[in-house]
Protein backbone atom coordinates (compact mmCIF):
# COMPACT_ATOMS: atom_id res chain seq x y z
CA UNK A 1 0.00 0.00 0.00
CA UNK A 2 1.28 3.07 -1.17
CA UNK A 3 1.04 6.00 1.62
CA UNK A 4 1.39 9.79 0.70
CA UNK A 5 3.56 11.76 2.70
CA UNK A 6 0.94 13.94 3.68
CA UNK A 7 -1.00 11.07 5.50
CA UNK A 8 2.23 9.76 7.15
CA UNK A 9 2.67 13.18 8.68
CA UNK A 10 -0.91 13.67 9.73
CA UNK A 11 -1.19 9.76 11.63
CA UNK A 12 2.56 10.98 13.08
CA UNK A 13 0.74 13.98 14.86
CA UNK A 14 -1.97 12.27 15.99
CA UNK A 15 0.35 9.68 17.85
CA UNK A 16 2.11 12.20 18.87
CA UNK A 17 -1.03 14.05 20.25
CA UNK A 18 -2.41 10.99 21.88
CA UNK A 19 0.80 10.19 23.96
CA UNK A 20 1.39 13.22 24.96
CA UNK A 21 -1.94 13.08 26.53
CA UNK A 22 -1.45 9.76 27.50
CA UNK A 23 1.42 11.07 29.85
CA UNK A 24 -0.15 14.18 31.50
CA UNK A 25 -3.19 12.28 32.01
CA UNK A 26 -0.55 10.12 34.42
CA UNK A 27 0.95 13.08 35.31
CA UNK A 28 -2.81 14.46 36.55
CA UNK A 29 -3.21 10.78 38.29
CA UNK A 30 0.00 11.27 39.85
CA UNK A 31 -0.57 15.11 41.12
CA UNK A 32 -3.78 13.24 42.60
CA UNK A 33 -1.76 12.09 45.33
CA UNK A 34 0.30 15.48 45.46
CA UNK A 35 -2.99 16.38 47.67
CA UNK A 36 -0.88 14.59 51.00
CA UNK A 37 0.21 16.65 52.66
CA UNK A 38 3.38 17.20 55.90
CA UNK A 39 2.06 19.53 58.92
CA UNK A 40 3.89 19.74 62.37
CA UNK A 41 2.65 18.42 65.52
CA UNK A 42 0.12 21.13 66.80
CA UNK A 43 1.45 19.73 70.16
CA UNK A 44 5.15 20.23 69.57
CA UNK A 45 6.81 23.57 70.93
CA UNK A 46 7.83 26.19 69.11
CA UNK A 47 10.38 28.92 69.56
CA UNK A 48 13.03 30.93 68.01
CA UNK A 49 15.98 30.10 70.42
CA UNK A 50 16.32 26.90 72.79
CA UNK A 51 18.59 27.05 75.30
CA UNK A 52 19.16 25.39 78.27
CA UNK A 53 20.41 26.98 81.65
CA UNK A 54 22.72 24.66 84.10
CA UNK A 55 22.27 25.33 88.07
CA UNK A 56 25.48 23.61 89.04
CA UNK A 57 24.86 24.31 92.56
CA UNK A 58 21.58 22.19 92.08
CA UNK A 59 23.63 19.34 90.66
CA UNK A 60 25.25 17.36 92.53
CA UNK A 61 26.68 13.58 91.06
CA UNK A 62 23.70 11.81 91.81
CA UNK A 63 21.52 13.62 89.91
CA UNK A 64 24.00 14.89 87.02
CA UNK A 65 24.36 10.88 86.31
CA UNK A 66 20.74 10.84 86.31
CA UNK A 67 20.43 13.15 83.30
CA UNK A 68 23.07 11.31 81.35
CA UNK A 69 21.18 8.41 81.84
CA UNK A 70 18.42 9.41 80.71
CA UNK A 71 19.61 10.79 77.54
CA UNK A 72 21.60 7.31 76.69
CA UNK A 73 18.72 5.16 77.21
CA UNK A 74 16.17 7.83 75.04
CA UNK A 75 18.55 7.86 72.27
CA UNK A 76 19.78 4.19 72.79
CA UNK A 77 23.71 5.69 72.95
CA UNK A 78 26.38 3.06 73.75
CA UNK A 79 28.67 2.81 76.55
CA UNK A 80 31.71 1.74 75.36
CA UNK A 81 33.96 2.69 78.06
CA UNK A 82 37.04 3.50 76.12
CA UNK A 83 38.20 6.13 73.65
CA UNK A 84 35.81 5.53 71.49
CA UNK A 85 33.39 6.83 73.60
CA UNK A 86 29.83 8.13 72.45
CA UNK A 87 29.27 12.00 74.27
CA UNK A 88 25.74 13.28 73.93
CA UNK A 89 25.80 14.65 77.91
CA UNK A 90 29.08 14.10 79.80
CA UNK A 91 30.54 15.64 82.46
CA UNK A 92 34.39 17.26 82.65
CA UNK A 93 36.07 19.08 84.92
CA UNK A 94 35.92 22.85 85.75
CA UNK A 95 39.26 23.76 84.34
CA UNK A 96 38.41 21.86 80.82
CA UNK A 97 35.14 23.33 80.46
CA UNK A 98 35.77 26.59 81.35
CA UNK A 99 39.60 26.79 80.42
CA UNK A 100 40.98 30.22 80.61
CA UNK A 101 39.56 30.95 84.06
CA UNK A 102 40.40 28.37 86.22
CA UNK A 103 42.87 29.59 88.81
CA UNK A 104 45.31 28.16 91.50
CA UNK A 105 42.80 28.95 94.48
CA UNK A 106 39.57 27.81 93.17
CA UNK A 107 36.73 26.89 95.69
CA UNK A 108 37.39 22.83 96.05
CA UNK A 109 34.24 22.31 95.42
CA UNK A 110 33.95 24.04 91.79
CA UNK A 111 37.52 22.78 91.23
CA UNK A 112 36.51 19.13 91.64
CA UNK A 113 33.09 19.05 90.53
CA UNK A 114 31.77 17.35 87.47
CA UNK A 115 30.30 19.60 85.27
CA UNK A 116 27.36 18.49 82.87
CA UNK A 117 28.36 19.14 79.63
CA UNK A 118 26.26 18.85 76.36
CA UNK A 119 26.07 20.61 73.00
CA UNK A 120 25.72 24.19 73.49
CA UNK A 121 23.07 24.50 70.25
CA UNK A 122 25.57 27.57 69.39
CA UNK A 123 23.33 30.34 67.54
CA UNK A 124 27.01 30.73 64.90
CA UNK A 125 27.85 27.21 65.08
CA UNK A 126 31.02 26.45 63.52
CA UNK A 127 30.01 22.94 62.99
CA UNK A 128 27.56 23.52 60.48
CA UNK A 129 29.42 25.61 58.41
CA UNK A 130 32.19 23.11 57.61
CA UNK A 131 29.81 20.30 57.10
CA UNK A 132 29.88 19.42 53.17
CA UNK A 133 26.31 17.68 52.73
CA UNK A 134 24.72 19.92 54.93
CA UNK A 135 24.34 16.16 57.46
CA UNK A 136 24.07 19.15 60.24
CA UNK A 137 22.34 21.92 59.95
CA UNK A 138 20.62 24.96 62.25
CA UNK A 139 16.95 24.72 62.52
CA UNK A 140 14.94 27.91 63.00
CA UNK A 141 14.49 27.44 66.77
CA UNK A 142 18.03 27.45 67.23
CA UNK A 143 18.34 23.55 67.37
CA UNK A 144 21.94 22.52 65.35
CA UNK A 145 20.29 18.95 64.21
CA UNK A 146 21.97 16.08 62.26
CA UNK A 147 20.45 14.37 59.70
CA UNK A 148 22.24 10.79 60.04
CA UNK A 149 21.50 9.72 56.79
CA UNK A 150 23.66 12.24 55.09
CA UNK A 151 26.38 12.29 57.25
CA UNK A 152 29.46 11.50 55.41
CA UNK A 153 31.55 10.48 58.42
CA UNK A 154 34.02 13.47 57.09
CA UNK A 155 34.40 14.54 60.60
CA UNK A 156 34.96 18.08 59.67
CA UNK A 157 32.73 18.89 62.21
CA UNK A 158 34.50 17.74 65.03
CA UNK A 159 37.56 19.70 64.36
CA UNK A 160 35.37 22.50 64.02
CA UNK A 161 33.44 21.98 67.14
CA UNK A 162 35.43 23.61 70.04
CA UNK A 163 33.50 21.89 72.89
CA UNK A 164 33.63 17.99 72.04
CA UNK A 165 30.55 18.05 71.70
CA UNK A 166 30.65 15.75 68.65
CA UNK A 167 31.48 11.90 68.43
CA UNK A 168 32.44 9.70 65.74
CA UNK A 169 30.92 6.12 65.09
CA UNK A 170 34.17 3.87 64.46
CA UNK A 171 32.20 0.41 65.00
CA UNK A 172 28.61 -0.21 64.35
CA UNK A 173 26.78 0.23 67.87
CA UNK A 174 24.38 -2.62 66.67
CA UNK A 175 27.20 -5.34 66.18
CA UNK A 176 29.21 -4.13 69.18
CA UNK A 177 27.92 -2.68 72.24
CA UNK A 178 24.01 -3.81 71.47
CA UNK A 179 25.30 -7.03 70.07
CA UNK A 180 23.87 -8.83 73.08
CA UNK A 181 21.73 -7.10 74.49
CA UNK A 182 18.54 -4.71 72.99
CA UNK A 183 18.70 -1.09 72.61
CA UNK A 184 17.11 0.23 75.57
CA UNK A 185 14.38 2.80 73.42
CA UNK A 186 12.74 0.48 70.87
CA UNK A 187 11.17 3.76 69.51
CA UNK A 188 14.48 5.73 68.46
CA UNK A 189 17.32 4.16 66.20
CA UNK A 190 20.66 3.66 66.96
CA UNK A 191 23.62 4.80 64.66
CA UNK A 192 25.65 3.24 62.50
CA UNK A 193 29.28 3.29 61.61
CA UNK A 194 30.73 5.80 60.06
CA UNK A 195 28.61 9.17 61.45
CA UNK A 196 29.00 11.58 63.60
CA UNK A 197 25.82 12.17 66.28
CA UNK A 198 25.82 14.39 68.99
CA UNK A 199 23.25 15.85 71.38
CA UNK A 200 20.17 16.45 69.21
CA UNK A 201 18.65 18.78 71.99
CA UNK A 202 15.57 16.03 71.75
CA UNK A 203 14.04 17.41 68.78
CA UNK A 204 12.11 14.60 68.71
CA UNK A 205 10.65 14.70 72.03
CA UNK A 206 9.97 18.95 71.12
CA UNK A 207 8.15 17.97 68.50
CA UNK A 208 5.36 16.20 70.50
CA UNK A 209 5.63 18.66 73.31
CA UNK A 210 7.87 17.17 75.79
CA UNK A 211 10.57 18.30 77.47
CA UNK A 212 14.35 17.79 76.40
CA UNK A 213 14.90 14.24 78.43
CA UNK A 214 17.68 15.35 80.58
CA UNK A 215 15.43 18.55 81.85
CA UNK A 216 12.24 16.16 82.78
CA UNK A 217 14.90 13.99 84.51
CA UNK A 218 16.06 16.19 86.86
CA UNK A 219 13.04 18.23 86.89
CA UNK A 220 12.52 17.95 91.29
CA UNK A 221 15.39 19.81 91.67
CA UNK A 222 14.92 22.45 88.43
CA UNK A 223 18.56 21.92 88.05
CA UNK A 224 18.49 22.45 84.24
CA UNK A 225 16.22 24.80 83.22
CA UNK A 226 14.71 24.58 78.96
CA UNK A 227 13.03 27.47 76.90
CA UNK A 228 13.63 30.27 74.83
CA UNK A 229 15.70 32.97 75.11
CA UNK A 230 13.82 35.39 72.32
CA UNK A 231 10.71 34.86 74.92
CA UNK A 232 11.41 37.41 77.33
CA UNK A 233 8.90 35.94 79.58
CA UNK A 234 10.36 32.52 79.36
CA UNK A 235 11.71 30.31 82.07
CA UNK A 236 15.44 30.64 81.01
CA UNK A 237 15.01 34.85 81.30
CA UNK A 238 13.87 34.47 84.19
CA UNK A 239 16.61 32.60 85.83
CA UNK A 240 19.19 34.37 83.88
CA UNK A 241 17.63 37.73 84.45
CA UNK A 242 18.26 36.54 88.48
CA UNK A 243 21.32 34.43 88.50
CA UNK A 244 24.65 35.70 87.06
CA UNK A 245 25.56 32.69 84.33
CA UNK A 246 28.54 31.50 82.38
CA UNK A 247 29.01 30.31 78.90
CA UNK A 248 32.12 27.82 77.61
CA UNK A 249 34.35 29.87 75.73
CA UNK A 250 32.34 32.74 74.35
CA UNK A 251 35.48 34.54 73.48
CA UNK A 252 35.47 32.16 70.55
CA UNK A 253 32.19 33.90 69.21
CA UNK A 254 30.39 30.82 68.24
CA UNK A 255 27.51 31.99 71.17
CA UNK A 256 26.53 29.10 73.14
CA UNK A 257 23.17 28.77 74.16
CA UNK A 258 24.24 26.31 77.51
CA UNK A 259 24.55 28.73 80.23
CA UNK A 260 25.93 27.89 83.48
CA UNK A 261 25.11 29.04 87.05
CA UNK A 262 28.47 28.88 89.18
CA UNK B 1 19.38 -14.12 0.92
CA UNK B 2 22.93 -16.40 0.56
CA UNK B 3 23.12 -19.00 3.12
CA UNK B 4 19.96 -18.56 4.63
CA UNK B 5 20.02 -21.44 6.74
CA UNK B 6 23.74 -20.49 8.45
CA UNK B 7 21.98 -17.16 9.21
CA UNK B 8 19.01 -17.88 10.70
CA UNK B 9 20.79 -20.43 13.20
CA UNK B 10 23.55 -18.20 13.62
CA UNK B 11 20.89 -15.43 14.65
CA UNK B 12 18.85 -17.71 16.69
CA UNK B 13 22.40 -18.63 18.69
CA UNK B 14 23.61 -14.62 19.10
CA UNK B 15 19.76 -13.97 20.51
CA UNK B 16 20.34 -16.91 23.17
CA UNK B 17 23.57 -16.17 24.47
CA UNK B 18 23.12 -12.86 24.82
CA UNK B 19 19.91 -13.40 26.47
CA UNK B 20 21.11 -16.01 28.20
CA UNK B 21 21.52 -14.20 31.90
CA UNK B 22 18.26 -12.98 31.98
CA UNK B 23 16.54 -16.17 31.08
CA UNK B 24 18.52 -18.24 33.50
CA UNK B 25 17.69 -15.82 35.75
CA UNK B 26 13.99 -16.05 35.17
CA UNK B 27 13.81 -20.09 35.83
CA UNK B 28 16.42 -19.49 38.76
CA UNK B 29 13.90 -17.09 40.77
CA UNK B 30 11.17 -18.49 40.07
CA UNK B 31 7.87 -16.32 40.24
CA UNK B 32 7.88 -13.17 42.47
CA UNK B 33 7.02 -13.09 46.07
CA UNK B 34 4.00 -11.29 47.30
CA UNK B 35 4.61 -9.89 50.78
CA UNK B 36 2.41 -10.82 53.68
CA UNK B 37 0.32 -9.06 55.38
CA UNK B 38 0.04 -9.28 59.23
CA UNK B 39 -3.72 -9.44 61.04
CA UNK B 40 -3.25 -5.60 61.86
CA UNK B 41 -2.49 -4.62 58.15
CA UNK B 42 -5.10 -6.61 57.21
CA UNK B 43 -7.46 -5.15 59.40
CA UNK B 44 -6.71 -1.83 58.47
CA UNK B 45 -7.46 -2.13 54.92
CA UNK B 46 -5.56 0.79 53.30
CA UNK B 47 -2.23 1.74 53.99
CA UNK B 48 -1.57 5.50 54.29
CA UNK B 49 -2.33 5.67 50.38
CA UNK B 50 -3.43 3.60 48.03
CA UNK B 51 -2.27 -0.22 47.58
CA UNK B 52 -0.67 0.63 43.94
CA UNK B 53 0.81 3.77 44.87
CA UNK B 54 2.63 1.95 48.16
CA UNK B 55 3.73 -0.97 45.68
CA UNK B 56 5.11 1.54 42.89
CA UNK B 57 6.16 4.47 44.93
CA UNK B 58 6.78 3.59 48.73
CA UNK B 59 10.31 4.07 48.26
CA UNK B 60 9.59 7.62 47.04
CA UNK B 61 7.88 8.26 49.97
CA UNK B 62 9.95 7.11 53.10
CA UNK B 63 12.44 9.45 51.23
CA UNK B 64 9.75 12.13 51.95
CA UNK B 65 9.00 11.25 54.85
CA UNK B 66 12.35 10.98 56.05
CA UNK B 67 13.07 14.41 54.45
CA UNK B 68 9.85 16.54 55.98
CA UNK B 69 10.48 14.64 59.63
CA UNK B 70 14.15 15.05 60.23
CA UNK B 71 14.48 18.30 57.97
CA UNK B 72 11.38 20.27 57.73
CA UNK B 73 10.23 18.90 61.50
CA UNK B 74 6.89 18.18 59.94
CA UNK B 75 5.88 14.76 61.50
CA UNK B 76 2.77 14.52 61.07
CA UNK B 77 1.20 12.93 57.58
CA UNK B 78 -2.26 13.97 55.97
CA UNK B 79 -2.86 11.82 53.49
CA UNK B 80 -5.14 11.81 50.15
CA UNK B 81 -8.02 10.62 52.32
CA UNK B 82 -7.66 13.18 54.80
CA UNK B 83 -6.39 11.05 57.30
CA UNK B 84 -3.47 12.02 59.77
CA UNK B 85 -0.35 9.64 60.21
CA UNK B 86 3.01 10.04 62.28
CA UNK B 87 5.75 10.45 59.77
CA UNK B 88 7.77 7.14 61.57
CA UNK B 89 9.46 4.38 59.63
CA UNK B 90 9.97 2.81 62.50
CA UNK B 91 7.09 3.57 64.89
CA UNK B 92 4.30 3.84 62.34
CA UNK B 93 4.66 1.36 59.04
CA UNK B 94 6.22 -1.35 60.93
CA UNK B 95 3.58 -1.11 63.85
CA UNK B 96 1.19 -2.46 60.99
CA UNK B 97 4.18 -4.41 59.49
CA UNK B 98 5.73 -5.86 62.27
CA UNK B 99 6.77 -8.65 60.03
CA UNK B 100 9.86 -7.14 58.32
CA UNK B 101 11.04 -10.81 56.91
CA UNK B 102 8.13 -10.98 55.28
CA UNK B 103 6.72 -8.15 54.25
CA UNK B 104 10.07 -6.21 52.93
CA UNK B 105 13.00 -8.45 53.13
CA UNK B 106 11.63 -11.10 51.08
CA UNK B 107 10.57 -8.88 47.84
CA UNK B 108 14.06 -6.81 48.98
CA UNK B 109 15.64 -9.92 48.66
CA UNK B 110 14.21 -11.07 45.29
CA UNK B 111 15.02 -7.82 43.21
CA UNK B 112 18.48 -7.72 45.04
CA UNK B 113 18.11 -4.49 46.65
CA UNK B 114 19.61 -3.75 50.17
CA UNK B 115 18.22 -0.47 51.60
CA UNK B 116 20.13 0.61 54.71
CA UNK B 117 17.14 1.21 56.96
CA UNK B 118 17.84 -1.22 59.60
CA UNK B 119 21.19 -0.45 59.95
CA UNK B 120 20.34 2.54 62.51
CA UNK B 121 16.21 1.90 62.76
CA UNK B 122 15.43 -0.95 65.26
CA UNK B 123 12.87 -3.14 63.15
CA UNK B 124 9.88 -5.21 65.42
CA UNK B 125 10.69 -8.14 66.86
CA UNK B 126 9.28 -11.13 64.83
CA UNK B 127 8.26 -14.30 66.47
CA UNK B 128 9.86 -17.21 64.45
Amino acid sequence: MERSRRSFLKILGISTLGLGTLSSVDLLAKAEMGKAAFAPDPQGMTGKRWALVVDVKKLDEETTQKAIEACHLIHNVPDYGDDEEIKWIWTDKYEHAFPGTEHAYLAEEIEEKPFLLLCNHCANPPCVRVCPTQATWQRGDGVVMMDQHRCIGCRYCMAACPFGARSFNWKDPRTTYFKDKEPPNPKYPTRTKGVVEKCNLCAERLAVGEMPACVEAVKDSKAIVFGDLEDPHSEVREVLHEHFAIRRKPELGTNPNVYYIV
Amino acid sequence: MYNKGLVITGIVIFVVFFTSPFLIGLVKSGPPPEPELTPKAKLAKQCVEAKEYMVESHMQMLNDWRNQAVREGKRIYVATDGKEYTVSLQNTCMDCHSNKSKFCDQCHNYAEVNPYCWECHIAPKEKL
